[in-house]
Order: C-alpha cells, then structure tokens, then sequence
C-alpha cells in the first residue's frame, strides 16, 4: 500500500541531509511501528510524506497504492487516502471543530468524487464517533484544540481520522503527553479502526504504545535510516536495552 | 494664534457649504462648536494626528460621488429581534422604522425640535472633552452641524438592542448624523448599525455611561465601496460599568473611526474592538484614545486588520493613565494579516503612565498566514483557498470574541466569510 523506496530529504533552507535512503513498505491491514532516539528523522518522514513545506527530496519515492505522492499537494495526498495524525495538532481559533470536521469531510469526499455529507448523517456519524472516544457536545463545538489538554487534541486526532476515512494512517508520537488511561482511550480508538483495506505506520519514541496498538512488523530508525526491522520483540528489545546497542551492532 | 491661511480657507470652505441648524435646544452647543472649529480649523495633511491618513477628502466643501451599491443578501441583524431604526442618506425613515417605544429607553431624534433635556446637558460635551490633548475638529464639525441622529436615555435593561441600519440611496449624499446615548444607573443597552450611510458620512456618537450601567455596541461598516467615513465615539464611563464596542468593517474607500474613552469611576471596563477587511482601493484608520483616571479599571483594545492587493491599514492607539489611577488594568493589540507584498500596515501605538501600581501591555504585528495552520488544514484534505479562509477567520477572532452575544459574533463572522468567499480563487 505505502511503498517508500531509497528517500533521501533534506531541508530546503540549509544544507543539512536529514533523511538518507529510507526504504519501507507497509502492506494493507497491517500495522508497522518505527521507532527510534529524538532526532532520527520519524517526524520528517511523517512531513514529507504528507507535503510539508521546507523539504527537499533530492532522491527516490513514495507512492500510495498507485499515487505519486510526493509531486501533489497536502490535501491531494489526503484525497487519496494518507492521514498523518499530528505530534503537536494545531489550534484553530474561531472555527468551530464541527465546522472544521465537515468541512474536511465533504473537502475529501468532493475530491474522492463522492457526494457531500448530508447535515443529518454527518451528525449522526461524528456523534457516534464522537462517543466512543469520549469526545463531549462542548469539545465538538469550541474552536479547533483551543484550550484543549494534550489528551483531548490527541482523541480529536483520532476522531478526524476514523471520520475521514483514510487508507493509510501515520501517528507521529501520539502516545507523548498522554496518561494510561488517555492512551488506553486512543489505543482503542486506532484498534477500532484497524481492517483489511487500512494500512497503519506507528511512530514512538517508547515501546509502551506498542503495548496497546500492536504492530506486525517493527523497525528502528537512525540517523536518516532503517537499520533495522523485526517483529514485536524488536520493540521489547528496545525497551530492555535501549537504543544504543542496535545503533552500535549497525556502524 | 493664528492659523495657517490654507488651513483657514479649507475650514471656511467647508463652513460656508454649510447651514448651521439654528434656535432649539442644540443651538448654544451647535455655536460654540462653531467657535471651537473656526479656532483650530479641520485636520491637514501636516497634522501629525493625521501622518498615516490623508484627510482632504473628507474636509472638502463637497462629497466625492460614490456609486450606490446593493448587496444582494438580507441585510445584517435581520434575523434578531430587535428594534429597528432606518436612516437614508442621514435622514430619520419614519415609514421603515419600527415604532420608538420600548420599555426601559426613551429614544427621540435630534432633528425633532422639543426640547430634551438630559441631551442639552450632553450633546457635544462629551466631544468638547474629547479634543485635548488631541483635537479632533471632524467632530467639532459634527457638532456644530449634524442634521439628524438618535437621543437614546437608558433607563433598564432593554429586552432587545436598537438596531440602527443606514442606507446610502444618492450617489452625491454628504450625511452628518450625532447620536447620544445616556445609560443611567442600571440600564444595560446593545446599539447595533449596519449599512452604508451615505457617500460621505460624518458620524458622531456621545455615550454617557453611569455608574453599574452597561453599554455594547456591534457595528458593521459596508460593503459599499467607494465609501468614505470619519466616526467619533466618546464615552464617558462611570464606576463599575460596562462599554463594548466592536466594528467590522468591509469594503469602502476611506475609513477613520476615532473612539475616545474616558474611565472616571472606580472598576469600569472598557473594550474597543474591531477588525476590518480590505482589498485594493481600501484605506482604513482605527484611532483609538483610552484615559484611564481611576482605580482598578481595565481597558483591552484589539484590532485585525486583513489586507490584500495593496490595501492600508492604521492604527493609532494611546493608554493614558492619570496620576492615581492605581491597578489599572491596560491591553492593546494591533495585528494585520498581509495576504500579499502590496499591502501596508502602519501602527503607532503609545503608553503614557503616571501610576506606578499598573500593568499596561501593547503589541502590534504584520504577518502572512501562518504556515502551520495552512499545513494541518491542507493535510486534511482542505483546498489551499477554503484553508486560507478558515485562518483568516481565526486571525480576526480574537478581535469577534469581544462581542459578548454568540448570536451576534455568529452574525459577524457569517459576513466575514461571504466577503472571504466572494474572492476565494477557485
Ligand atoms: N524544519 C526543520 N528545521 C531545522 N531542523 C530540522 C527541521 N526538521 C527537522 N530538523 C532536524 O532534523 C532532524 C530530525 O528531526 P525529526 O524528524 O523531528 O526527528 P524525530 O521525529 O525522530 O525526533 C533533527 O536533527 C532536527 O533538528
Ligand atoms: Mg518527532
């Protein structure tokens, strides 16, 4: 489903490599992890496949099913069903969330070449969701994560995603502010949403997410790379051990 | 001392083009504005008061013309309850208006003749207070020589606002309209205006703001274009009381609004707001004076202005407080989202204490969308032009916040996005 072939980026301002060759593919109903030290280059993977501003890719690809992803715009990438649920989400104040939600909503729909939502259903649909994630009337009504908790903005991140209906989903640490409870909440929320059809890159920084959300293949990213890629137990090693061993054995 | 010959033949001019209202209760007023104009002439383009904003075109003897524009939408406020009061080209429309009457305010027109006399003793005295340190001649003018406008006396709590809708139908109209408001002990009004007034409009507005009592004010200017406006308020706020007041302005060649406030009572709260939307021939001036002279007021101004294909924006914004004026409470912030390279912003905000016990903040910036929100909103399968819009609309709100009514912010920003959308670029 999401096929990343030999991605070197770099910034676009200066000249600093920050991606050097990553390689991976994540097939459909299948949950990936990647893990690794701050600054390895998880964040700017999760930039450049969505089409962040200030990147440069000098080299190799990243497609979704057949879509060139990195020649189209953020909200093409998006129509063609890539969410990336956000490490710090944004606040937007003076617009309402559900305003915001329907409008992203019916904004993809138009461009998937389906017919807007109506009123009715789109209720219907975000309230039901809404529930399930413990997503009150009055955090559906404030302005877009204005005065949110760091666990509100991340359930509102998992809210946008099972209402938009994506193939492909990347979690850039959504684990990082949360408490058991919070990430137990949107643990289940991705759980739930998990099918054949859906494709899922999970990135933290700790293995306890990965408790919650269990993956099928785990990789460990250094400097730019993938240097290595197992399965669940890689996580458990990583918890035990820390990084630095698997960085070592690699150079 | 004697002033500049152009300067005098300027003021002249205008004067002479003029008749001067005569006998009433207004008359004593009206003359002494008369005097008070004649000694410090109207504003030239070398006032320092007026650096960022050329005044000529509303001192000139006569109006340039401005094409009458219809909107095709159901004018603002239309939805609410409220009482409504129509003015064309200035001039009170009995047969559109509803019916003055409501409990708790006794409303009547300066153009009536009876003698009012709470108004006697306010009508261009809260104006004459208002020209120093800085004078402001354009209401002096206005006092002298306003044709029509609204004596509002609080006395209640209203059950609905007064709205207040202005329609320009003649392209040559030169309206000059002076409203006083008095709120006394307990009354709580909402004023509402909306509309174009006329192609040129000289508007004055006297608030009398008395001890516990509320004032908010919700204004829109526009959309008309070719527009120009130059709008005093001047209010004077007694303890423990309330004056809001918001504008949203759309559109129009030229815009000034001037608001004085004077907090003379202990606990008083002042909030000055507005935000405007410019596109191309667009110049618009929020000059704001806020005189703090007791203990423990709070004053916050807020100004958005947005701007694109080379409009202006100006902002004047003084704090002064008083010797005494101990815990005053001072907040001032001017922004402008530039939507490209043509546009200018122009801010000259000022802080002048003399308490030692205050805490007064100002900021004034210019900036481009910001590039966060425009990523996180495209990442979710916004369009560019519809993301743009949404920041836009976030950048102003803080500025919309101020209004007090949800109904009436949802008003606000239901025109905001109209105008966004008539230029959306897809
Ligand atoms: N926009 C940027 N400007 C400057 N440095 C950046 C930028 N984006 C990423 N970097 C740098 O690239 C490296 C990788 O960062 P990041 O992708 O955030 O790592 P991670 O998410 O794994 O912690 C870091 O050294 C970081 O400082
Ligand atoms: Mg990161």
């Amino acid at each position: 489903m999401l096929e990343i072939k030999n991605l070197h980026v770099k910034l676009e301002e200066e000249d600093k490599q920050i991606l050097k060759g990553v390689n991976l593919t994540v097939e459909a109903g299948k949950v990936h992890a990647i893990m690794g030290p701050n600054g390895s280059g998880k964040s700017t993977l999760s930039y450049v496949l969505s089409g962040k501003d200030g990147y440069e890719v000098t080299e190799g690809t990243a497609t979704l099913g057949d879509v060139d992803l990195l020649g189209i715009a953020p909200e093409e990438r998006a129509a063609a069903g890539l969410f990336l649920a956000f490490q710090y989400p944004v606040e937007i104040l003076g617009v309402g969330n559900m305003t915001f939600l329907r409008t992203a909503v019916n904004s993809l729909r138009k461009a998937r070449g389906q017919d807007e939502m109506s009123s009715t259903e789109f209720l219907r649909v975000v309230r039901e969701k809404a529930k399930s994630l413990k997503i009150d009337a009055d955090m559906l009504k404030r302005p877009v994560n204005v005065g949110f908790s760091g666990g509100e903005k991340k359930r509102n991140e998992i809210l946008q995603m099972a209402m938009l209906e994506p193939k492909m989903c990347i979690l850039d640490e959504t684990d990082s502010g949360l408490d058991v409870d919070a990430m137990k909440l949107v643990a289940d929320g991705v759980n739930a949403l998990r099918d054949a059809g859906r494709g899922f890159l999970v990135i933290t920084h700790y293995q306890r997410l990965l408790d919650h959300i269990k993956p099928d293949v785990v990789h460990i990213m250094s400097d730019g790379r993938i240097i290595k890629t197992g399965g669940p137990e890689l996580a458990l090693e990583v918890e035990h051990n820390g990084y630095s061993d698997l960085i070592e054995e690699e150079a | 001392m004697a002033l500049p010959q152009l300067k005098q033949n300027a003021t002249e001019a205008r004067i002479a083009a003029l008749d001067l209202p005569t006998g009433g209760w207004s008359a004593a007023a009206r003359g002494d504005a008369l005097a008070r104009l004649r000694a410090t002439g109207l504003p030239g383009a070398r006032d320092e008061y007026w650096k960022y904003t050329r005044p000529e075109t509303l001192t000139s003897a006569a109006p340039k013309p401005a094409v009458v524009f219809t909107p095709d939408e159901t004018p603002l406020f239309d939805g609410i309850d409220r009482l409504k009061i129509v003015f064309v080209d200035g001039v009170f429309d009995t047969d559109a208006s509803d019916d003055l009457s409501l409990d708790g305010v006794e409303i009547a027109r300066l153009a009536d003749s009876a003698d009012i006399h709470w108004a006697r003793d306010l009508y261009g005295t809260l104006e004459t207070a208002g020209q120093s340190p800085v004078p402001r001649p354009l209401a002096t003018l206005n006092t002298a020589f306003a044709t029509d406008g609204l004596l509002i006396r609080v006395t209640g709590k209203l059950s609905k606002p007064i709205a207040i809708r202005y329609e320009h139908r003649n392209d040559k109209s030169d309206a000059m309209m002076h409203h006083v408001v008095k709120v006394e002990q307990g009354g709580d009004v909402t004023i509402l205006e909306n509309g174009p007034a006329a192609a040129r409009f000289n508007q004055v507005i006297e608030v009398d703001v008395a001890d516990g009592a509320g004032f908010h004010h919700v204004r829109a200017q526009g959309r008309d274009h070719e527009r120009r406006a130059a709008t005093h308020i001047f209010a004077r706020l007694g303890a423990e009381s309330t004056f809001k007041t918001f504008t949203l302005t759309a559109n129009g060649v030229l815009t000034r609004n001037e608001v004085v406030v004077e907090l003379t009572g202990d606990d008083a709260m002042a909030h000055i707001a507005g935000a405007c939307l410019g596109d191309g021939d667009f110049h618009h001036d929020d000059t704001v004076f806020i005189t703090h002279d007791a203990v423990n007021c709070e004053s916050r101004q807020v100004f958005k202005k947005v701007l694109r294909n080379g409009a202006t924006g100006v902002f004047q914004g003084k704090i002064l407080v008083q010797p005494g004026a101990q815990k005053t409470d001072g907040y001032q912030i001017s922004q402008s989202l530039l939507l490209d390279g043509d546009s200018q912003f122009l801010a000259k905000p000022e802080l002048e204490i003399y308490a030692d016990d205050v805490a007064c903040s100002h900021g004034s910036t210019s900036g481009a969308i910001d590039d966060e929100g425009l990523f996180y909103l495209r990442a979710r399968g916004l369009p560019r032009g519809i993301a743009e819009d949404l920041l836009t609309i976030a950048f102003i709100a803080e500025a919309v916040m101020e209004i007090d009514s949800q109904e009436l912010q949802d008003e606000i920003n239901s025109r905001v996005e109209a105008w966004l959308m008539r230029r959306r670029d897809q």
